[in-house]
């Protein structure tokens, strides 16, 4: 098998296998999915005519906020115990190691939307297109996760890393959460509103999450390494 | 064999090698002007107080940190190619906690492109003493234990260089007795860290002392025997650092 390869499928088999034993990223965002939706369920009285526009941006503040939970706990539990420096030591391509760092994070994202949208739906009253908002949450958990892995490998060496890490990722996350919430709204029905049509923020958003998502991959390198 | 790692004269070789950590002063960079050459086979013990920059310079030779100047070579190599040929055992273990030993060797095996993995997962693991543990996960072991699998890790790929920055954490005697086993096999070169002196000037042939940053003093073929004569000469140096400090 080529090196690469075989170092990616390594770094895989070793994130999942260490998230299915610990359940540290996908347990903490699922439930805290759960509550941020509850909180906002009691905070606001959606209506027909405030539905479409409020409800795509209540379901992307719970996704991104327990995301950046499970990125946080991802990508903190390796320098606390000196692993990422273990695995530094290897003569591994760092895009291998950002690739698989993505590559969880969707997955545990992913896991945390799976729970969180049926109780979206069940909790605000709403139907949605499953076929288009599975492509809006797809498409916008790789950008984030594409941007945000970055950002926890830059925020890993330092001191505050829970406060850094926030405060690097949101302000370079916008486009992506702007676009990913239009799109979202598209695949939101809501009985006596209109369909909106937002194509060209699907578009815009692929475009996005391939930009960053290359980006990161390129300076993901000298993000990690330490001095 | 890289031609290159063929007619290296070095194992380990640095000049005017300097060294900062972030937010680190100029006038006391952690390596300072460092030049240190290490022959294949050679082993070199390293001592000096807190802060002389032992373990700094263990991890540029390592690759985990950057030289800020000077260079730093392993067989020849810049230090990113010379991964494949350095192991490190330090007072952290590098091992998951949720994996099993044999786990983590696989993993790490793999990292290594190690050929022949599974056997010689298995033929490390009886090595260290740990055959019959081999599916308890690493967070259930005893700290001995860990810094056994640890060794075996850092062995796992037959490394031509290996790095150890006071790995006699939780070892015992026979356990250290092991890893100067292994350090010895073939023509493996060794640049090692330890508040173990006795047990350093056992395996070291060489000593180096450095003190803020720069090399104080070093001997070569340090026995035992010599212990006291180095004791003699830590002691002065101490002494001569403790009035330069305190004027």
């Amino acid at each position: 098998m080529n090196p690469y390869l075989r170092h990616l499928r390594a770094l895989l088999w070793k994130e999942f296998l260490v998230e299915a034993r610990s359940r540290e990223s996908v347990m903490a965002g699922a439930v805290f999915a759960l509550l941020v939706l509850v909180v906002f369920n009691f905070a606001l009285d959606l209506h027909t005519d405030n539905a479409a526009a409020v409800a795509p941006g209540v379901l992307w503040v719970t996704v991104t906020f327990a995301g950046v939970l499970s990125l946080g706990r991802a990508f903190a539990r390796e320098p606390d115990r000196k692993t990422l420096d273990g695995v530094l030591l290897a003569p591994v391509d760092r895009s291998a190691l950002y690739l698989a760092k993505v590559t969880a994070t969707v997955a545990a994202m992913f896991a945390v939307e799976v729970v969180a949208l049926p109780a979206f739906v069940a909790l605000f009253g709403l139907s949605v297109d499953l076929p288009r908002i599975t492509l809006a949450l797809l498409l916008g958990t790789i950008g984030f996760a594409g941007v945000g892995t970055l950002c926890a490998a830059m925020a890993a060496h330092a001191r505050a890393r829970e406060v850094m890490l926030p405060l690097i990722l949101f302000p370079l996350q916008v486009p992506v959460v702007l676009a990913t919430v239009k799109s979202t709204a598209a695949a939101i029905r809501v009985p006596g509103a209109e369909v909106v049509e937002t194509s060209n923020w699907t578009g815009l958003l692929i475009a996005f999450s391939v930009l960053f998502l290359g980006l990161s991959l390129v300076l993901f390198d000298h993000a990690i390494e330490e001095a | 064999m890289n031609p290159l790692l063929r007619t290296a004269t070095y194992a380990l070789s640095a000049d005017g090698l300097g060294a900062r950590y972030a937010g680190q002063t100029s006038s006391a960079p952690a390596l300072h002007d460092v030049s240190l050459h290490v022959a294949p086979g050679e082993r070199v013990l390293l001592l000096g107080p807190n802060g002389a920059g032992k373990s700094t310079l263990l991890r540029v030779f390592a690759g985990l940190m950057r030289a800020t100047t000077g260079q730093a070579s392993i067989h020849g190599l810049p230090i990113r190619q010379a991964r494949r040929l350095v192991g490190v055992v330090g007072h952290t273990t590098y091992l998951y906690d949720e994996l099993t030993a044999r786990e983590n060797l696989q993993f790490y095996g793999d990292l290594y492109s190690v050929d022949g993995l599974r056997s010689r997962v298995e033929e490390m693991l009886e090595r260290v003493g740990l055959r019959g543990l081999g599916d308890v996960p690493v967070a259930r072991m005893s700290r001995g234990q860990q810094q056994r699998v640890s060794i075996a890790r850092a062995i796992l790929h037959d490394p031509k260089v290996l790095l150890l920055d006071e790995p006699e954490t939780g070892l015992d005697l026979a356990a250290f007795g092991l890893l100067e086993e292994l350090a010895c096999e073939g023509d493996r070169s060794v640049l090692l860290t330890t508040h173990n002196v006795a047990a350093g000037l056992r395996l070291g042939s060489r000593v180096v002392v450095l003190d803020c940053g720069r090399i104080a003093y070093q001997q070569d073929t340090v026995s035992l025997d010599d212990g006291h004569a180095l004791a003699a000469r830590l002691h002065s140096l101490a002494a001569t650092v403790a009035e330069a400090a305190a004027a």
